[in-house]
Parts: C-alpha cells; structure tokens; sequence
C-alpha cells in the first residue's frame, strides 16, 4: 500500500433496487492524477461522493495512507484531507467568494474576514488562480466558481482532490488553464481524481485510468500505456462504432426561420443576441456549444416560453403554405395557429413530465384539451402509454406507474414518445440523451432519424460533438447567445467546432 | 476480505428513501400511529384525572353518540369541518397554502348575515335564502382570490398573505356586529328568532339534515372534479410542476385564481351554512378554528375527498370526546386541542416510516453474512 | 399633546416586546430554513409555563425571594417553549414531516395546553378564581431605579421591566451573531443551501435543531413578557390573543433582519394600540382601525415581493427539508 493515498475495496451501494456500485476496488497514489472513466450512469460520482461522505457504502472498506476508516460526513472527509468538486458547484449564492471558501471551517481564534481574503490570495499566488475574494457568487461566471470551489478545499488543506467533471461546463482554453492548475498540484504532491468521460482529456492528463461500467469496476491502466479504443472497448464492454445512422435529406423545405432573435434576461445580460437560422423538413439540424450558451432559451424562445425582445420565429406551414410569425405567442396560441411543434426539454421532470403523475396521466398533457367535455378522457391516453411502453420496450411495473419512479432512460423514453406521438412537423430535442446508456442512446438516435425521414423538421441540442458530426445534416455552433458558425455536419472538423463554441462576443474566454 | 468486518464506527442508523410502500402496509403505519397518539392521549388523560383509561374512552365515546342529539350534532360537527377541508383542498393540490379559510368563512358568513339583517323581512324565504347563499359564495370568493391575483402575478407568499386576511376578517365582522347590535355589546344574539327568515328549513324535522346533505354531496363533487375533470387535471398538473403546466400551455395564473375563487367559495358557502343552517347568528369565532383544521384534515388524507370523511371523522370524534370528558370531570374544555395536537403530531411522524427505510448497521450485518 | 404622544409611544413599546421577541426567535428559526408556524403556540406555552413555574414558586414560600420569583418562571419559560420548538424540530427534522402542517398542529396544541392549564391550574390546588401571580409581577415590572429621575423621558423610555430590555438586547445580539460570528455565517449556509452546507462539512441537523429550538425559547419569552409584566401575573384564556402571528408578520415585515426587528415590532404594537389614542372614535371604527397591523404587513408582503431584490428575499431553504441522500 505503500504510497497509496487513498484505496477503496469491495464498495458496493445501492438506492432502493438500483445498484449503482458493485465491488469497486481503486487506489490512488500520492502525487498522480487518476482519471475515472465511464459513461453517464456508470456510478463514477456514486463511488466519489460515498469518499467525500455524501453518501454512506452499503458495503465495503476505505483506507486512507493504508489505515481503515469510516467517512460518516462531508466533514469526516475533510479531516481526512479530501475534498470533492461537485458538478453542481456547492456555493451559497448570495455568499461572497471567501465566505463560501471559510463556510463550515472551525479555524481557532478570532473569525476575520481580512485574514481568510489573505490566505486565499496566497494560495491563488501559489497555483496561480486569479479571483476576488468579496465578490458574490451570483455575480460570477461559471469558471470562477470552479476557481473558488477549488480554493475552497486547498485552503482546507485538501490532499486528496476529487473533481466530477470539471471540464463539462469550460471552454477549451479554460479547459488547458484548469489542466495546467491540476498539475502543478500533483507535482506539489496532492492525490487527484479526475471524473469525466472525454477520452483525450483522459490521455492528455492523467497518469493513470479506472474504468467503471454499470456500476462495476473494470479496471485500471497506466494513461501511457493505452490509447482511445482500448478505454473504449472498457468503457462500454464491446467494441462498438459510433456509426451512427444518417439518410441525406428528401426534399428538404424551409420550415422554420429564426431571424433575428434577440433576448434579455431580467438582469439585463443578453442571452440571445441576433441569432439567425433556418431549420429544413427532412434534415436534422444540430446545436452545439457549451452549455448555457443560450441553447436552452432558443428553444424555449420558439416554444413560447421565453420572453423575446427583438426578431423573428416564423413557421413555414406545409398544409397551407402560410407563414405564421411565433414570436410572442403562448404554447397554446402556438397550437390554436395549427404549429406542430413539439418539445423535448432538458430537464425531463421538471418541464416535460409531472413526476408525481403516472404514465397515462403523463401521456394527457398534450392532449387533455380535446372535445368540448368537463371530464377526461382516459381511454386514448392510457392506449398510448401502452403503445409507448411496449415499442420503446420503456421498462416500468405498469403504465399507471408515477414516472419519477422509472429510471433516467425510461423517462426519457416515455417524454420522446409523447412528443413523437403528437406527429409534429418540428421536432425539438435538448439533450435528449443525457444521463441514458448507449442503448437507450441508440434507440433515441434511431427516432429521431425516423422522424427526419418522415419529414419532420428536427432541432438536436447536443453536448458530445461526435455525437453531433454523426447524428447531424447541419450543425449550427453557438456561443454566448451568438451564432458562431454553420458548419456541414458531414464535412465539419471538430477542432473548427470547438473553437467556434469558445468564440463569443464579449471576450469572456481566457486566452 | 470479511475478517476486516470488525467496523466499530460505523453509524449505528442510517436512513433511506423508500421505492414504495404496499398500500396495506402504509395503512397499517398509519393506523399504527392513531393508535400509539390514542395511548398518548390516554397517559396524558390519566396524569390530569386519575381515571381508567377504558372509562374515558367509553365515556368519550358516549359523548359522541350517546344520545340521538349528540350524533346529530356529531355529523353537524363533521359535515362542517369536512366542508372546509374540501375547500382548502383543490388550492393545496395545487400547492397552494390557503391558510386563509377561517377568514372566508366568516366573510361568507358575514355576507348572509349582512342579507338576513337588511333585506330579511322584505322577501320570500327561498329567495332570500338564495340571495344570502350568493352573498356568501361572493365573498369568500373575494376573500380568496385578493392572495391568489398577487400570487400569480408577483409570487407574494400566499400562506403569509391569507393568514393575514384572516385578521382583517375577524376585524370586519366585529366592527358589523359593533353597528348591528345597538347597545354596544359584542356579541350578537340569535337573529330572526321568531319570523326564521333566512334559516335553512328542517329537513324531516331535523335541523342540520339540510347541511350534511349538502356536504355529503360535495364531497363526492369534489372527488369527481378533482379526479376526472380537466380542470382538476390542470390542477394537478400546476400542482406538479408549475414549468411543465407553462410548457404545454396552461395559463398557469388562470387556474391559480380559478382554483382559489373554488377554495373561497366553498369556504363562503360554509359561513352560508354556519350563519343560516345552524347558528343563525354571527360572532368572530364562526369558523372556531376549523380553517385551520381543515389544512390537517386536507393534508392527512392525502388530498382524497373520501379520505376526508374519515380523517374529518377521526378530529371531530377526539373533539366532541374530550368535550365530554371536560364536562364530565369539570375540566377546561380545551383539552380537545391538547388531545387534537397529540395525534395529529403521531399522523404527521408516522408518514416518515412510510416515506423512508431505518437500516441498523446490526441488521444489516446478519443480511449480509 | 405631548404628554399623550409620549403615552403613545410607550405604550407602542410595550406592545411590540412580545411581538420582538417572537420575531427574534422566528427570524433565527427561519434562518436555518425552517418556518416554524408554531411560533404562536410557542408564544403561549412560554407564558403559561412561566405561570405555573411562578405559582408553584409563590404557593411553596410565604415570603417569595425577588432573586427566584424572575428566575423559576424564566426558566420554566425557556423550558416550556424549547420543548415545544423541540417537538417541532423531532417532526420535521428527524422525521422530515411538512412544516407547515407540523407548525399548525403546534399551534393548536400550544394554544390547547396554555388555556387548559391558565383555566384549570387552580383548580388541580382545589382553588377557584383566576390566576393571580402579583408578587412575581411586581418584580418582573419593576423598573431601571433612576427612570423616576428622568422626567418625561424616563417614563417612556426607561420605565420597562427588564424583559423588554432583553428582547432589545437578544434581537441585536442575534443580529451581531448573524452577521459576524462563524457559527452565524454558517447557520445561514443551512437556511440558504443546507447541501452546501453538508459538504463543507457543517452539520445541518445540529444547526438547525439548535437554532429552532433557541429560537423558541426566545419567542416564549415573549409569552412571558405577556403575563408576568402587561398583565403583571394574571392569566386570561386567549389573553394573548393573535400576536403571534403578528410575529410572524413582522419577519417579513422587517426582511429577516433582527436589526429592523425592534423597530418594526414598536411600529406594529404602535399599530395595534393606536385606536385608543385617536379622540372621539366610535367603537366600530375602533374595530377597523385594528386592521391596520394586518394591512400593513399585507401591503409590505406584497411590495417586497414586486420589487425581487436579492437580499430582502427569505432564506432560500425556507420550508424545505433536508435528505442529504435525495436523488
């Protein structure tokens, strides 16, 4: 065990009949940086939120510098010296940078502000971070809250440093800043665990890999070692080809055209700022930028969700060759003008579905309105779920389960097939295959491809941009509320894509 | 690997969250706990009176339908606060936190009464009575769509706002009875004794047939509406997920109020009740808490209209009971809101086992070995 | 004219004690994200128990001790209302039970035990008549020594008995605390985001039962204050009548800042007096003029919440529980 900073052995947990680890065995030495791979759902933040003591093993050991311990809490953790950046960046929003940086720290003496801004500058000095120790949080961008997440378990001293992708919401040059940080802390002899999915990320920094897949432990290889396929033969267990299906598009017609759209948020920042683009019956036009780039505020903009300050969404209408203008309608207006438009939200549970609702009642949002009575309806409804159930083979007790119940794919599946069902001439999806396995994927992919060749206009917001190149006729780039390019996606190069994301009108990016 | 099982530090409980509980399971937790608050409530009896816990439940029970007066009064009792119950229930659906149904109550009773003092001897009694039941509906309408307009339009916090409307009812009904009673006495005696104009008739010769038969039909109403109609779709849909009702277009505000002038209405329809079927005066206290009540009530049941007459049922019984004891064993009378608190603190904790899984790590070591 | 000014003024003060200190303990309550509706039963339980805690005292002595007629029925108090805030802390904490109903049911038995012990206390001592604490009253209303000295302002300013000093006291102390200590920035971590606060290891259920559970016996103090001074030692059933949840109005109203606290609860006792002060008002018009309090907060509720600004807006936890295992 000799150099080993931390080791897990036989970690298993499970969430009510979910097993998201079984018998995870992992070491991470003093001074490496270890990536752990897997896909989405695999149990990678599961295993590293059971060492920061979020969670509690259902079975299983940890050892620490080759002692056995119990990490009971967040704070247990801590005086084990290990700290966790999350996701989700655990910040009090109307806390200033150094309040969150000192919250939950039992320093002797005297509590003073001016002391702790000291010690942060010092650190800052040491990895080289560049932040304002009394600035608000909800003043910040998303890069400075990394920063003063990282900061926040350094200054407490953190020697075993676990982040769950931290890359997923960076632009690339902020990417190679935040890699140049973590070296300089491995070289300072910190253990690091780095959690992500992206294969060159995984190449380009770590010294060593752990593969996770469906909760189990694959195994662990030195970075030098191995190369792209052989992590992905781990990762999904077969070698499989990203092939994914692409017809060219039949008689493709203007069906939507955004021109443009301009949009304020409450603050006043521009989330959208003259976006302008046309989306064509029978192809399926990509998205892509990092996210919160105002890809969810366009979709929501057509949909009549979000408040619009300038331009235009006009709807080509096949049936009557009308043009209908969109802009400032409700969803329902938008329906009464005979648009069939529908709409895969990000955020399944909380827009598209009513967790507490079963299947069939889930299946009536769209269509409850229909005939003139008081009552429901429940007979079409409840022959759709059941139609929905078995073609997308959506695995559920019974169509009259509540869905918050169902696991990530299966909601999905569920959400995609009502929309589906609505036979819309535009089809939009953000997202629609974050958090499902490969399979759950595939099946997505496939249906939305069936709906391009029936015709339908197809809008895909994506965030893996092999995915995009594949699945994609067009892709349109975005970043900071801009159109940055409209690339071909059978031509694109991925390099020009990626800097097209980072590129923004007002120069936020770190050169 | 399992000679290493010797963890000492380990938590010795550690909590879950259930996937689900079998029906007939939760039901046994919950009548688990209604009987573990009745033990409670019979120790803490037995500590004021020194008495055999069999004779006060006996003479509780007597007290709730010993004589044929006292069921009636008892279904009285009942149908009232199951009325309110169902009227707070829609708008907590909908999560919604009308904590304001007392003031509806007596704004609505306000309005009949306001009927039955200006007009009461100029009509026919149907049509009074029918102009006292709209006066009434009116103004709990009123009373609760104030909070659900700035709701909808600002997200003013509603549970706040109608505690506080409440008040400003109470205030309004003291200052009527001030100017109607004219020799400066605060309290108003029974209005119309003699002529009975705007007094629900007796029905079969029984004075509250009337009221719960009006409630007995609301109650089913109200566990249609909420069950297969659109509009308690929507409700549920808002309830749910407000971002979900925006996207498939709900006008979200719409219903907000829609449902709140339901919630007013129903609550004024009860000060109809209260003012014309049964007291046939007006006081500050009409409502006698029973808004307040009623949000327990709502919440036990889980929002089931048919739930209500037994969780309604259970309240009532424990009040009327600990009545009786009071004037048994010449007690204060409020010892029914001890007793009430009691067990609606072993419901509230008791959902905690259903929602959620204890393991203790002793247990689950003999599972694993 | 002057003279019924300054009445006024004092008599607003010693209105808004009570209602100070159930804003003290609901604003600490509600810092940690729970919103303690219970805070009127609390109220309640604070002064009966503070009563029975007296009546023992001054039914075991023929000659009462200054020192224990204040300090018996100031700890039975806190006693008293810590116990209840504990019952709700055990709910909703532990249990994770809804606050609001949790908060209600707390209400009604608060409400429950302070008139069933106010008006049956003596009669458990075979005694009749009401309860009558006076010599714990007059040493709970006894004022600073050098008041008398200071003329017109003493009299409306320094004539209280020591609890209203201590409401002032607590709501700055709490304010200091919330603002300037680690534990207080760390208590509003809870309120605002209690899984930020897990993970930088504070420990929420600790903050939270502690805070609700001080804050209750801050806001039964209040019931105290109520009984031993205003009423100097009697008790009459529903005598306190709604102020709690004038409290409860005046967290809002003063935008969780014990700070604005004093003040806000002076100008709602102010409110809730003023009809006795207006000349030639008809007893009807006293009754609307009661409204007034509830207006007011009404209207203050509503302003804030047109006006969205970042930090006169509630904790952001408030009335949501904590399950660090949620998914």
């Amino acid at each position: 065990m000799g150099n080993a900073a931390i080791e897990l052995r036989g970690i298993t947990k499970c969430f009510g009949n979910i097993v998201a680890n079984k018998d995870v065995n992992l070491t991470v030495n003093n001074g490496e940086i270890l990536s752990l791979l897997g896909e989405n759902g695999s149990g990678k933040t599961t295993l590293m939120n059971m060492i920061s003591g979020i969670y509690y093993p259902d079975e299983g050991h940890i050892f620490i510098d080759g002692q056995e311990v119990v990490i009971r809490s967040p704070k247990d953790a801590f005086d084990y010296h290990i700290g966790m950046i999350h996701q989700h960046f655990k910040l009090v929003d109307v806390f200033t940078a150094a309040q969150n940086i000192v919250l939950g720290l039992d320093e002797p003496g005297k509590f003073d502000m001016k002391k702790v801004s000291a010690r942060v500058a010092e650190i800052s000095q040491k990895y080289g971070f560049d932040i304002d120790p009394n600035k608000k949080i909800f003043d910040m961008s998303v890069s400075e809250k990394q920063t003063v997440e990282i900061i926040k378990v350094l200054y407490r001293g953190a020697k075993i440093l676990i982040l769950d992708e931290p890359t997923a919401v960076l632009a690339p040059q902020e990417t190679q800043k935040l890699f140049t940080i973590l070296r300089r802390m491995r070289n300072d002899g910190k253990a690091i665990i780095i959690i992500t999915h992206k294969l060159h990320e995984v190449l380009s920094l770590s010294d060593r890999v752990a593969v996770l897949r469906r909760g189990e432990y694959i195994g662990t290889v030195d970075t030098v070692d191995t190369n792209e396929d052989e992590l992905t033969e781990m990762m999904v267990g077969k070698k499989i080809s990203l092939n994914i299906e692409r017809s060219d598009p039949v008689n493709p017609q203007e069906r939507l055209s955004v021109k443009h759209l301009g949009c304020v948020s409450k603050e006043g920042v521009k989330l959208l700022d003259d976006v302008s683009f046309t989306a064509y019956s029978g192809e399926i036009l990509g998205i892509a930028g990092i996210a919160g780039s105002g890809q969810r505020e366009l979709l929501e903009a057509i949909a009549g969700l979000q408040h619009v300050s300038s331009g235009e969404i006009v709807y080509h209408n096949p049936k009557t060759d009308k043009e209908e203008n969109l802009r400032d309608k409700t969803p329902l207006q938008i329906r009464e003008l005979g648009v069939r438009l529908s709409f895969v939200p990000e955020d399944r549970l909380g827009m598209g579905l009513v967790g507490n609702m079963d299947i069939v009642d889930n299946m009536m949002l769209r269509s409850y309105r229909r005939g003139k009575s008081v009552f429901l309806e429940r007979k079409a409804p409840k022959d759709l779920a059941e139609r929905i159930i078995e073609e997308l083979q959506v695995v559920t007790p019974s169509a009259n389960t509540p869905v918050r119940r169902l696991s990530g794919g299966n909601v999905q599946k569920v959400l995609v097939g009502r929309e589906i069902a609505a036979s819309p001439t535009v089809l939009m999806a953000a997202y629609p295959v974050r958090g499902l396995d490969i399979n759950s994927s595939y099946a997505i992919y496939n249906l939305l491809n069936q709906q391009k060749k029936n015709g339908v206009a197809v809008i895909f917001v994506g965030e893996d941009l092999d995915v995009l190149m594949e699945l994609c006729d067009r892709i349109l780039v975005i970043g900071s509320g801009r159109v940055t390019g409209i690339v071909n996606g059978r031509e694109a190069n991925k390099n020009e894509i990626g800097l097209m994301m980072t590129q923004s009108a007002g120069g936020k990016t770190h050169e | 690997m399992n000679n290493l099982s010797k963890t000492t530090h380990e938590p010795l409980i550690h909590i879950t969250k259930r996937a689900a509980m079998d029906w007939w399971k939760a039901c046994l937790v919950r009548l688990a706990s209604i009987v573990v608050a009745l033990l409670l409530c019979a120790g803490v009896i037995i500590l004021l009176t020194k008495l055999n816990p069999v004779e006060i439940y006996a003479t509780m029970f007597k007290g709730n339908f010993g004589t044929p007066r006292k069921i009636w009064v008892l279904l009285q009792n009942l149908s009232m606060l199951l009325c309110i119950s169902l009227a707070v229930t829609p708008a907590f659906k909908m999560r919604f936190w009308n904590l304001g149904a007392e003031g509806q109550v007596l704004v609505g009773g306000l309005g009949a009464m306001a009927c039955m003092f200006y007009i009461g001897d100029r009509l026919p009694n149907v049509v009074l009575i029918l102009i006292m039941l709209v006066a009434s509906i009116l103004g709990g309408v009123v009373w609760a769509v104030i909070p659900a307009v700035f709701k909808a339009k600002w997200n003013t916090n509603e549970s706040l706002f109608t505690l506080m409307m409440n008040y400003i009812a109470i205030q309004l009904v003291s200052f009527f009875i001030m100017v109607w009673v004219p020799n400066g006495s605060s309290v108003m005696g029974v209005v119309n004794a003699d002529s009975r104009f705007g007094w629900l008739p007796d029905l079969f010769g029984q004075k509250y047939l009337f009221n719960i038969l009006v409630v007995a039909v609301l109650t089913v109403v109200m566990f249609v509406y909420l069950k297969y109609s659109k509009h308690g779709y929507e409700i549920s849909v808002v309830g749910g997920s407000e971002n979900t009702a925006r996207y498939i277009g709900i006008n979200v505000k719409k219903v907000i109020i829609r449902t709140l002038m339901l919630s007013g209405g129903i609550c004024g329809l009860a000060g109809f009740l209260l003012v014309s079927g049964t007291n046939h005066t007006i006081s500050k206290n009409l409502a006698g808490g029973m808004g307040f009540t009623a949000i327990m009530v709502s919440w036990l049941a889980k929002f089931n209209p048919l739930m209500m007459v037994l969780t309604s049922f259970l309240i009532v019984f424990l009040q009327r009971g600990a009545g009786e004891i009071a004037t048994q064993f010449r007690l204060n009378e409020s010892v029914s809101d001890i007793l009430t608190g009691i067990i609606l603190f072993c419901i509230i904790g008791c959902e905690f086992f259903i929602n959620y899984q204890i393991h203790t790590r002793n247990k689950h070591k003999e599972e694993t070995v | 004219m002057i003279g019924t000014i300054f009445s006024f003024i004092k008599a607003a003060i010693i209105q808004g004690i009570p209602l100070l200190f159930g804003a003290t303990g609901e604003i600490i309550t509600e810092k940690s994200g729970n919103l303690n509706l219970g805070i009127p039963g609390i109220m309640y339980m604070g002064g009966i128990s503070g009563i029975v805690g007296g009546y023992l005292y001054e039914r075991s002595t023929e000659n009462p001790v200054a020192v224990l007629c204040i300090l018996i029925p100031f700890l039975s108090c806190l006693l008293g209302s810590a116990l209840m805030a504990l019952i709700y802390c055990f709910l909703t904490i532990t249990l994770r039970a809804n606050q609001n109903v949790t908060g209600l049911a707390l209400t009604t038995f608060g409400i429950g035990v302070g008139n069933f012990f106010g008006g049956s206390l003596l009669s458990f001592f075979n005694q009749s008549g009401s309860i009558s604490l006076l010599t714990t009253g007059t040493y709970y209303k006894t004022p600073l020594p050098f008041a008398s000295k200071l003329g017109l302002f003493g009299d409306t300013f320094l004539s209280f008995g020591f609890l209203a000093y201590l409401a002032i006291i607590l709501a700055l102390v709490s304010s200091w605390f919330l603002n300037r200590t680690r534990s207080g920035l760390n208590l509003r971590a809870v309120g605002e985001n209690p899984a930020t606060a897990d993970s930088a290891g504070i420990n929420v259920t600790a903050y939270k039962y502690w805070s609700t559970i001080i804050g209750g016996a801050i806001a039964g103090l209040g019931g105290l204050y109520f009984v031993m001074d205003y009423t100097a030692g009697a008790w009459t059933n529903d005598g306190f009548g709604d102020r709690g949840w004038l409290a409860i109005a005046i967290v809002i109203f003063a935008l969780w800042k014990p700070k604005s606290a004093v003040l806000s609860s002076f100008l709602f006792g102010g409110l809730y007096i003023i009809c006795v002060y207006i000349p030639n008002l008809s007893s009807s018009s006293k009754e609307l003029i009661k409204m007034l309090p509830y207006l007011v907060t009404i209207l203050v509720l509503a302003f804030v919440s047109m006006k969205k600004k970042r930090s006169s807006q509630p904790p952001e936890s408030l009335g949501i529980n904590y399950f660090r295992e949620e998914r």
